[in-house]
Parts: structure tokens; C-alpha cells; sequence
């Protein structure tokens, strides 16, 4: 079975809740939507406070080329536009709505049937997935309409939709492809329709065999779709990674996929896809696992963008008395929060909640050659190298061993023994080159 | 025997000379004419290598000084005017004075006063913290604690307190090169002027949020109420996003924003311990007892 090349870890899986289909949420009584949901601009504010909304409303537009519009997630009042605290712990622009019933805007068809017709020309179907503010939903939430323009000069031949779902805990778009497998595959027709290409191949770990089987039995009927189980690796879901690992190419440093003939979208992404071009709704809502080993419950639901998260801590039972740390994200790539009262975006795939004991930190002690973050790099990248060039400040030195080609993974400090935060010192380099470049490129 | 030895004598006195005639001639071709006064000139300077000048080095500054044959713009911090003054006289040339600097900590969110919420057991540099979250106490603007401004401090003139969990600068031995100005993340250092008698008023916070949310983190941040604007007589204090600002040039150390301030956002360093203040305190406790 095909997995990619260089580096990778097996960490300890733990998908707790992979039985658990996905349940709705009950609706908050406020959300806070904060109006940079994407990479790239933030959106500008729409409307003002004191106006009513419905659900699926246009509050914010992405005005910038990498920028995305902004839904709301709730019907009712907009109660203020203010600075709220994200999941950083920063105060980022945000528009806070109290919720007054459920009221739905009336172009979105909520019929349960499912739209196989497929009737939209490319231009429209990118168009409708910009208007919509479809965001990749890995994670790193960068707009899919940017993504499915293929710049001059470089041709698209396939289509990768990324089931691997390579993050210990999560379970959010396993459960996705088992409930909502043949929803996908249509948002995945839909893209490969706006791109241009024939072929796709979903990619999806081996460990999820009854997704596997289900999407398998559901591309018969899909012409040009083929899904391709690959062999349990982390971080096998990274674009470059998982192209690797279904074609054998292999991305250029500091290229983009496009450069290989490859466009990769997320399984969420294709099921918003879609939603937004045949259903006509956009994204606000998406599948959220709250998972940890002490939780009483495990489970994945579909959550309303701004939704806080202590609303979904609430729903699997509250909190554990020895909870050392809540993760946004899974427990190789997340992000601490620092208090719960902040809200779901677009990328947050899970919650994870870890007793103490599990969260803590190797105590830091010197680095003994061993070079297994060396053999753990899926980048083949020197990571105690770079670690070591940003902590003496030898930012040039940093750059020139592709300081920049970091998919900021975690494999590195997973496998060292001495527990040293290689990555830490890495995501500084990647932000102090990156800021040399720019000035460089100003000047 | 004997002959063996002279031979080899003679061959390499010999040679030796020939060397000698050689690098003679050779260094006569290629000798570099050098100003003397760069010598002089870098013989007065500190010799830190700090870099606060502008330049890499000492001697890159003598180069620079004696190249453009004037004063104007440049400045060794580390020295201070009577370094500038020895070089000036090297040159003929006369040194403006410059208000002597110091390194000052804008931020006062020690453990008492702005408490933790969360715990960092990330790599302890402020650089990543900074990049990744707001901080320990949840104040996005204060300081993070972790030194980078004292790995940074090339004179020993900074080190954390254990207790406060924040950098202290060592009067006598800040120099004002601006290397922790530089190393802050979130821009809480600045240089100000050292004052007279070494006397100093600055407001100690840094945060442009609004009064409440600041407060909610940090007992000792500036609301931006603009009480210490209103009883300035100098016009020394600015307010800009809710944060007041007092410029050093004009404050004359008269300390009544020190005592309007609500929140006691702004620092007196080096003054006199006052008496009115105090009696006017117990004066007004009093006042309360007996009503």
C-alpha cells in the first residue's frame, strides 16, 4: 500500500469517537463570528448594530484576491461589532449576534435530497464557491475559489481530495465521508469541473476501512473518481505529503502543488463545495470533534461558526477535573487555547481535552546527535540544525537550509528524546525569514 | 663536517636576505595609506563591538567619522558625550552634547498585579510566545517574561526579577545601545532620557485596548481616562488609543499625573518620597473614620 517517501511518526491514534455520528448542536444563545475567518485580508463588516440577520446573511466581504466572505450563522440581532478574544488569546474584529430563533435565508434550498444534477458552467461553480466563503477546512482555511484558479501558464491534471484525516483524535471528517460520502463526491465533480480535469483521487488512510469501503462502493457511479487507500503515516494529510504518497511527484521547495499538476482540496471542503453550489448555502457550519481520553462522551457535531467553545465542552459533559490542557486542532498540530469563551472558526476540526498528566512537556535537555528528527522530517529538512541556527539568530544560514519549506508538522519534536521544542524555535525562523524576505522583496 | 654546516648557513642566510630585499620592495609597492586618525580616533572609542552606532564595529565607526570629517549624525551611546567630545578634539572638530538615554520597561504587569491564567511550557524565547499567544496573564501587550531583552544586553545591565517576573535595567550599567529595544516583540521598551538626578515619570503600559478589558488583566494598566492629561500644565501627555503617553522632553517631574493616576499606571523613578501625599491620605481616612 502507498504511502509518501521521506520522514514521517506513528503516533498513537486514539480516534474515540469514530462510532459516533454526528449530532447537531443546539443552537447558542450568541455567537461571535470573527470577520477573518480565512488566510490572507480580513473581510469588511456589512452590517451594523442593531440590524436583524438570518442565517446564511452575508456579514462581511472579502474585498481583498486572498480574502473570503463571511456568513451568519444564526438568525437574529446583531448585538455589537467589537474585538473578542480568539482562540490566540489576541482580540481580533468580530460581529457578536444574540440569537432569536432559527430562521434560514430563503435562496438556500434545505430540501434532505440529494442535488446530482449538475448544471453550473466552471466559471459559475467558482464563483458560487467564492460567494459562499468556502475555506479550506484542514485547517489552514485558505480560500478554495484562489485555489481553483489555476494560474497562466500552469496546468491542473487532477484533483486530490485529502480524506486522510493523518491527526491523532480527530474523527470530524471520517464520520463526514461515512454520513455525507456521496455529497462529497459531487462537490468533488463540481471542482473538477471549475478546474478543468478529469481525474480525482481521494486519498484515505487505512485506518478508517468502512470510509474506505463506503466511498469506494459510491465512486462507482462517478466518472473519473477513484479512491486509494494509503498506509497509516502521519503527517500523510499535508498537501505536498499526500501528492507524494497518491502520484509519487514530488513538490518543488517553495512551489506550489499547481507546479506538479496537482490541486489538493480537504473532504469538508468538498462536502461545502457542494453545499454552496448546488444548495445554495454557505459555509457556516461545519463538523467539530470533542474528543480526550477523560471525556464522558467523545463525539462530533455539526457546530454553527461562532458557536463559543465552552457551549461544546458543555455538550460531552464539562470539563475533567485533571484537565492539563484544551487543544484546538488535533494533538500534533494544534493550538492551546488559553480560556474556553472563545469561538469555533471555519478551521477548527476538533476540541481536544487532555489530562495533565498527558499534556506536559519533556523537561529540555541537550541535543545528543541521535538525528531521529533527521529520519522523522517528512520535508527532509535538518530540524535540530534549524533549531539551533534560529536560537544563536543565524537567520541567512536558516534560510538557505529552507528554514521556509517547514510544514510546521511536529514530527521533529515528537521523536526527540531530549524533548526539545525544535519546532517552537523553527516557527520563529519561519516568521524572521519570512519577514527578511518581504523587506527584501520591498526594497 | 664543517663544510656541511657552512654550506647550510650560508645557503639560508642567503635565502633569508633575498626574502627580506623581496618583501621589502613589495611592501614599499603595496603599502595602504592610512589616516592616523582612525587609529586615534578607535583608540577612544569603547571597543564593545556593540553595534549601537549603526556600525559593526568600533573601528567601522572611527572609519565612518573620519571619512565624512563632521559629527553631525553620529553618536556613540555607549560612551556617552565625553567619548564624543575626546574624538571631536582628535578631528577639530566640536561634539554636540546629547542628552544621555536609558532602556525603560514599559510594563508594570508583575505576578501581583497582572496574575496568571495559563502556563507556557513552550521553548522559553519571547519571540515564539509572542507569535503564538497572548501571554500568561492574557494581556496581549505586556510582557511575556521569558528575557529576550536580557539575553540580548551585550553589558550585563538587565536581568529578570524572580518575583515581579519582569526585566529590571541596571542604572549605572545601561549604556542605551537599543539592543533590547530591538529584541522586545511587542515594543514594551523604550529609550528615554536618563533625566536629571537620574529622575524619571513614564507611564508603565503599553496597552491601546479599552479601559475595561485592560483592566481585566492587569490591575496597574493604563485605562486611557485622560485624568493625567487634564492636570498636566506642560502638555506633556498625549492620549492615542486609549494609552497615555508622557514626552520626556517636556515633562518637568512635577509628579501630579503621578498622583491623579487611578490605576497607578505611571511610575516615578528616583524621586524623593513625598509627605503631602501620604498625610493627605491619612487625612482623608481620618475624614471616614470620624464620618
Amino acid at each position: 500500500m502507498r504511502t509518501f517517501r521521506l520522514g514521517g511518526v506513528h503516533p498513537e491514534e486514539n480516534k474515540l469517537s469514530a462510532g459516533r455520528p454526528i449530532e447537531v448542536l443546539p443552537l447558542p444563545s450568541k455567537v461571535f463570528i470573527p470577520v477573518s475567518q480565512s488566510m490572507g485580508a480580513p473581510a469588511k463588516v456589512k452590517v451594523k448594530k442593531g440590524d436583524r440577520v438570518v442565517v446564511g446573511q452575508l456579514i462581511a466581504r472579502g474585498e481583498a484576491f486572498i480574502s473570503s466572505n463571511v456568513h451568519s450563522s444564526v438568525s437574529g440581532v446583531v448585538a455589537r461589532i467589537d474585538h473578542v478574544t480568539e482562540q490566540s488569546g489576541y482580540r481580533k474584529e468580530a460581529v457578536i449576534i444574540d440569537v432569536e430563533g432559527d430562521v434560514w435565508d430563503e435562496a438556500i434550498d434545505r430540501s434532505p435530497a440529494i442535488d446530482r444534477e449538475i448544471r453550473h458552467t466552471p466559471k459559475e461553480i467558482v464563483d458560487r464557491i467564492f460567494q459562499a466563503g468556502v475555506v479550506g477546512m484542514g485547517g489552514a482555511t485558505f480560500p478554495s475559489h484562489v485555489k481553483l484558479m489555476v494560474p497562466d501558464g500552469k496546468k491542473a491534471e487532477m484533483l486530490i481530495i485529502n480524506g486522510v484525516e493523518c491527526e491523532p483524535y480527530l474523527t470530524a471528517d471520517h464520520r463526514l465521508m461515512l454520513e455525507k460520502g456521496e455529497e462529497i463526491l459531487i462537490g468533488a465533480t463540481l471542482m473538477m469541473r471549475g478546474l478543468g480535469v478529469k481525474t480525482c483521487i481521494v486519498g484515505i488512510e487505512n485506518n478508517k476501512p468502512n470510509a474506505i469501503a463506503h466511498m469506494s462502493r459510491l465512486a462507482v457511479d462517478f466518472e473519473g473518481i477513484e479512491v486509494q487507500p494509503l498506509r497509516v503515516k502521519y503527517p500523510q494529510g499535508g498537501e505536498k505529503q499526500l501528492i507524494q504518497a497518491l502520484t509519487g511527484r514530488e513538490v518543488p521547495s517553495g512551489r506550489l502543488p499547481v507546479e506538479v499538476g496537482c490541486v489538493v482540496h480537504n473532504v469538508g471542503t468538498a462536502y461545502a463545495v457542494y453545499e454552496a453550489v448546488q444548495k445554495n448555502k454557505p459555509l457556516f457550519e461545519r463538523v467539530v470533534t470533542v474528543t480526550g481520553r477523560r471525556l464522558k462522551q467523545p463525539s462530533n457535531f455539526w457546530v454553527r461558526i461562532g458557536t463559543p467553545v465552552s457551549a461544546l465542552l458543555e455538550a460531552v459533559g464539562g470539563v475533567p477535573g485533571d484537565t492539563g490542557k484544551i487543544i484546538s486542532g488535533g494533538p500534533m498540530m494544534g493550538k492551546a487555547l488559553t480560556m474556553t469563551d472563545v469561538p469555533v472558526v471555519k478551521g477548527s476540526s476538533g476540541i481536544l481535552v487532555l489530562p495533565a498528566q498527558e499534556s506536559q512537556r519533556m523537561s529540555v535537555r541537550p541535543c545528543i546527535r541521535c538525528a531521529r528528527c533527521l529520519r522523522a522530517c517528512p520535508m527532509g529538512l535538518q530540524p535540530y540544525l534549524l533549531a539551533q541556527l534560529v536560537e544563536h539568530k543565524e537567520y541567512e544560514r536558516a534560510g538557505r537550509e529552507r528554514v521556509m519549506d517547514c510544514i510546521e508538522c511536529g514530527s521533529c519534536h515528537y521523536t526527540c528524546p531530549s524533548g526539545r521544542p525544535l519546532l517552537d524555535y523553527i516557527r520563529v525562523g519561519k516568521i524572521t525569514v519570512g519577514q527578511i524576505m518581504r523587506r527584501r522583496i520591498k526594497n | 663536517m664543517s663544510g656541511t654546516l657552512i654550506f647550510a648557513v650560508t645557503v639560508l642566510g642567503s635565502l633569508g636576505i633575498l626574502a627580506a630585499v623581496i618583501l621589502y620592495f613589495v611592501a614599499r609597492k603595496f603599502k595602504v595609506i592610512e589616516d592616523p586618525n582612525i587609529d586615534r580616533v578607535a583608540a577612544e572609542l569603547p571597543g564593545a563591538n556593540c553595534g549601537a552606532c549603526g556600525y559593526a564595529g568600533c573601528r567601522n565607526f572611527a572609519e565612518a567619522i573620519v571619512a565624512a570629517g563632521t559629527l553631525d549624525g553620529f553618536f556613540c551611546p555607549v560612551g556617552g558625550n565625553t567619548v564624543m567630545k575626546n574624538a571631536g578634539a582628535i578631528l577639530g572638530l566640536e561634539a554636540v552634547a546629547v542628552t544621555p538615554q536609558m532602556a525603560v520597561v514599559r510594563c508594570n504587569g508583575s505576578f501581583a498585579h497582572a496574575p496568571q491564567k495559563v502556563r507556557f511550557d513552550g521553548a522559553r524565547t519571547c519571540a515564539f510566545a509572542h507569535a503564538l499567544y497572548a501571554g500568561e496573564s492574557g494581556c496581549p501587550h505586556g510582557c511575556l517574561g521569558l528575557g529576550d531583552c536580557v539575553r540580548a544586553c551585550t553589558f550585563d545591565a538587565m536581568f529578570m526579577d524572580e518575583e515581579t517576573g519582569l526585566p529590571v535595567v541596571i542604572e549605572d550599567k545601561c549604556v542605551a545601545c537599543g539592543a533590547c529595544v530591538k529584541a522586545c516583540p511587542r515594543g514594551i521598551i523604550e529609550m528615554r532620557n536618563k533625566g536629571p538626578k537620574n529622575r524619571r515619570i513614564y507611564v508603565s503600559c503599553i496597552n491601546e485596548e479599552k479601559g475595561s478589558v485592560a483592566r481585566k488583566n492587569c490591575s496597574v494598566a493604563c485605562t486611557g481616562c485622560g485624568a493625567c492629561v487634564k492636570v498636566c500644565k506642560f502638555d506633556a501627555i498625549t492620549l492615542d488609543n486609549n494609552l497615555a503617553y508622557i514626552d520626556f522632553k517636556k515633562c518637568t517631574l512635577c509628579r501630579k499625573c503621578v498622583t491623579e493616576c487611578p490605576t497607578d499606571a505611571i511610575v516615578e523613578i528616583n524621586l524623593p518620597p513625598r509627605k503631602e501625599r501620604n498625610q493627605g491620605r491619612e487625612l482623608e481616612e481620618n475624614i471616614v473614620q470620624t464620618l
